[in-house]
């Protein structure tokens, strides 16, 4: 009863809600090619105007960082707290800074 | 009746019974993305039937609404083109159908927003971005299925073959019709063709499907005239509210 | 493997699972107790995996086996109205389905897998979507009392550990509350409509009342799999609270509706602060999800047929993509 051998390609969708927005990664659908993705994607999530753009991109072309990296790849930031204008103590006298 | 009621019921007409075919889909496509598709489609249609038949009841002025249009009228009395009526059969002749259908609404909502009748423009306004999207889908599977594989391409073929004689009513033109030319309301129907065969050829090209060849049958079901199929379709359709008369759902 | 294009295992997945196990387990259930999410990437214990195919993927059947006992009165809506948001409400719930699908998929599960086995009579989906819709009324009736149901047991699970699971249930949520009204909205009308209608509202509720307590599950002393998922956070309410729940929501809703539910022993009781009512036949249950129920075979027949009958589109439209890439590949040559 399976034919997974000619299982659709997955691809994902990202949807720009608004114009001014980012896209927005929404979830996934099943096509055969580029053409079909943009109106599937249409049809599964955009009927309540949820959507100005919309993005399709093959699942297999996503790379992704791995979780296990998490530490690594993200961690050294967080002690980088001169990056945020919060760590600066200016004089209440000196306005608009 | 007059000319102008019965032009607008023909369109109305045409959009609702394709949108009863298309409903019987619902739950049963090949993929789930298409049941949504489907769907879509259905509901367009029938958006654009419940305006046109509120329309066509204020032309008639007798204080008919779209559900006594649509539920209290007999065969004799509906008015569509005799292409929509026919049987969904397999994925491929829904396509078809519906590309076949496409390619002129798309043509005539385009010409009706120059229609001296400012509510029919309004509503062909409406109509023809749909109807845009309807084309670019049909013809999208027109050449999947055309130019797919060996059985795709026979099936194509097949479904084609079959409905291409009920494409002769669409360009077809009587006093009524000539009426709307007249003033200004609608263009004639022969006035569609070359655009629609041409765009039809291209996608049959793509879709490497042969056009058949022309037969002579004419068609009535803008006469009322229809093939046996829209009994049934209507059968099922009105059943439940012919059953309840009077009663509000 | 994974499906979702993230193709290739963390490397927390990848490591000795023998060594690591005990420690990768409690930092696991520690994420989840501080209510983090989990995403498709992250390490998971095997069982807290497969729990979540399960019992997404049957979510998702649901959804699409769901579509037919609604979708068969759509060429018949007795107003054109209705027809327009029975065809849009029966387009949601494949839309729900395709979400729920998609979310089992980034556990590594491919779609085609999921409805084979559905096919194959292998995977479960809803007990409720086996019962037949004779009149429009049932329309109504699954729409009031079989989408509040969901609503119930979908709201908690916006909170589910498990990020796409999550991010589903919000997006169906948000739609499914329209279901729920024009169901009601349905059966308000018959109500108050002619005494044939009436009649027939009364009818569909006496067929839909107990399946939807059914829908609760099994009760939590026999309920095989709650602890578990409760820890995992899979799961946040036990079947018998959210039961409970269902009932003192919808027993008022049918009274306003002047209509009466089918449980003679359903009685108020003030000291509890809720309502009691009467046994439920869990022999039916039973005999439902063993595919014995009215409509079982029909409801897999149609799926089955949709599939076979679909098969040469779905090659067609593969064979299609083919034959562009090629001829793509072989003009930039």
């Amino acid at each position: 009863m399976t034919d997974s051998s000619r299982d659709w390609p997955l691809y994902e969708i990202f949807i720009r809600a608004r114009s001014g927005l980012d896209h927005k990664h929404v979830g996934s659908l099943h096509a055969t090619d580029a053409r079909m993705a943009i109106e599937h994607a249409r049809d599964l999530y955009t009927r309540r105007q949820e959507g100005v753009s919309i993005w399709a991109v093959r699942s297999s072309d996503i790379v992704a960082s791995d979780p296990a990296e998490a530490d690594e790849l993200f961690e050294p930031a967080r002690d980088k707290v001169y990056r945020h204008p919060t760590f600066y103590d200016i004089p209440d006298e000196v306005k608009t800074l | 009746m007059t000319p102008h009621f019965r032009y607008v019921l023909r369109l109305a007409d045409t959009s609702l019974v394709l949108a009863q075919r298309l409903g019987e889909w619902v739950g049963h496509a090949p993929v789930l993305e298409e049941d949504l598709s489907l769907a879509n489609l259905s509901l367009d249609l029938l958006g654009q039937a419940r305006m046109l038949l509120a329309y066509a009841g204020e032309l008639e002025g007798q204080g008919r609404d779209e559900d006594e249009l649509a539920y209290l009228r007999e065969e004799s009395q509906y008015l569509n083109l005799t292409l929509v009526e026919q049987p969904n059969g397999d994925f491929g002749q829904t396509v078809v159908r519906q590309f076949l259908i496409d390619a002129w609404q798309l043509e005539l909502y385009e010409r009706l927003q120059q229609s001296k009748d400012a509510r029919l423009a309004e509503i062909a306004a409406r109509a023809v971005k749909e109807t845009r999207y309807h084309l670019r889908y049909s013809a999208g599977w027109m050449v999947r299925l055309g130019d797919g594989t060996a059985e795709s391409h026979g099936r194509m073929q097949a479904a084609l073959n079959r409905l291409w004689p009920f494409t002769n009513e669409l360009f077809a033109a009587d006093e009524a019709d000539r009426a709307m030319t007249e003033s200004g309301i609608a263009p004639a129907p022969g006035t569609l063709q070359s655009a629609w065969s041409a765009r039809v050829a291209a996608v049959l090209e793509e879709a490497t499907l042969t056009q058949p060849q022309a037969t002579p049958f004419p068609w009535f079901g803008r006469q009322g005239r229809h093939s046996e199929h829209l009994g049934y379709i209507l059968a099922e359709m009105q059943s439940l509210h012919r059953a309840h008369p009077g009663a509000s759902w | 493997m994974y499906t979702q294009g993230l193709d290739s295992l963390g490397r927390d997945c990848l490591r000795d699972e023998t060594q690591d196990a005990g420690a990768l387990e409690r930092r696991f259930q520690a994420r989840v107790d501080a209510e983090e999410k989990i995403e498709p990437k992250d390490w998971m214990p095997d069982a807290y995996r497969r729990t979540l195919v399960r019992q997404v993927s049957q979510h998702a059947h649901s959804e699409v086996v769901g579509m037919l006992p609604e979708g068969n009165w759509i060429t018949r809506a007795p107003s054109l109205l209705r027809k327009a948001i029975l065809i849009a409400k029966v387009q949601d719930e494949g839309g729900h389905g395709a979400y729920l699908y998609s979310a089992t998929e980034t556990l590594g599960v491919a779609r085609d897998e999921l409805i084979g086995q559905l096919l194959d009579g292998k995977a479960k989906y809803s007990s409720i979507f086996n019962y037949p819709t004779p009149t429009w009324a049932d329309v109504g009736a699954i729409g009031w009392l079989v989408d509040s149901a969901a609503i119930m047991n979908q709201i908690p699970l916006c909170r589910c550990s498990y990020g796409p699971y999550a991010r589903a249930m919000v997006r169906i949520c948000k739609e499914e509350s329209f279901h729920q009204r024009q169901g009601y909205d349905i059966m308000l009308r018959l109500a108050r409509g002619t005494p044939a209608q009436k009649d027939m509202a009364q009818q569909a509720l006496n067929r839909w009342w107990w399946p939807s307590l059914m829908m609760f599950g099994p009760p939590d002393a026999e309920s095989t799999h709650g602890a578990q998922s409760m820890r995992w956070k899979i799961k946040r309410f036990s079947n018998d609270e959210l039961r409970q729940k269902f009932v003192d929501f919808a027993v008022p809703q049918a009274g306003f509706l002047e209509l009466t539910v089918p449980d003679p022993q359903l009685r108020w009781d003030e000291a509890a602060g809720r309502y009691r009512f009467g046994p439920i036949d869990w022999n039916e249950f039973d005999q439902v999800l063993k595919g014995h129920g009215p409509c079982n075979r029909e409801r897999l027949e149609a799926r089955r047929k949709a599939h076979e009958e679909g098969r040469w589109v779905r090659e067609a439209a593969v064979a299609h993509a083919a034959k562009q890439a090629a001829r793509k590949n072989s003009r930039a040559a």
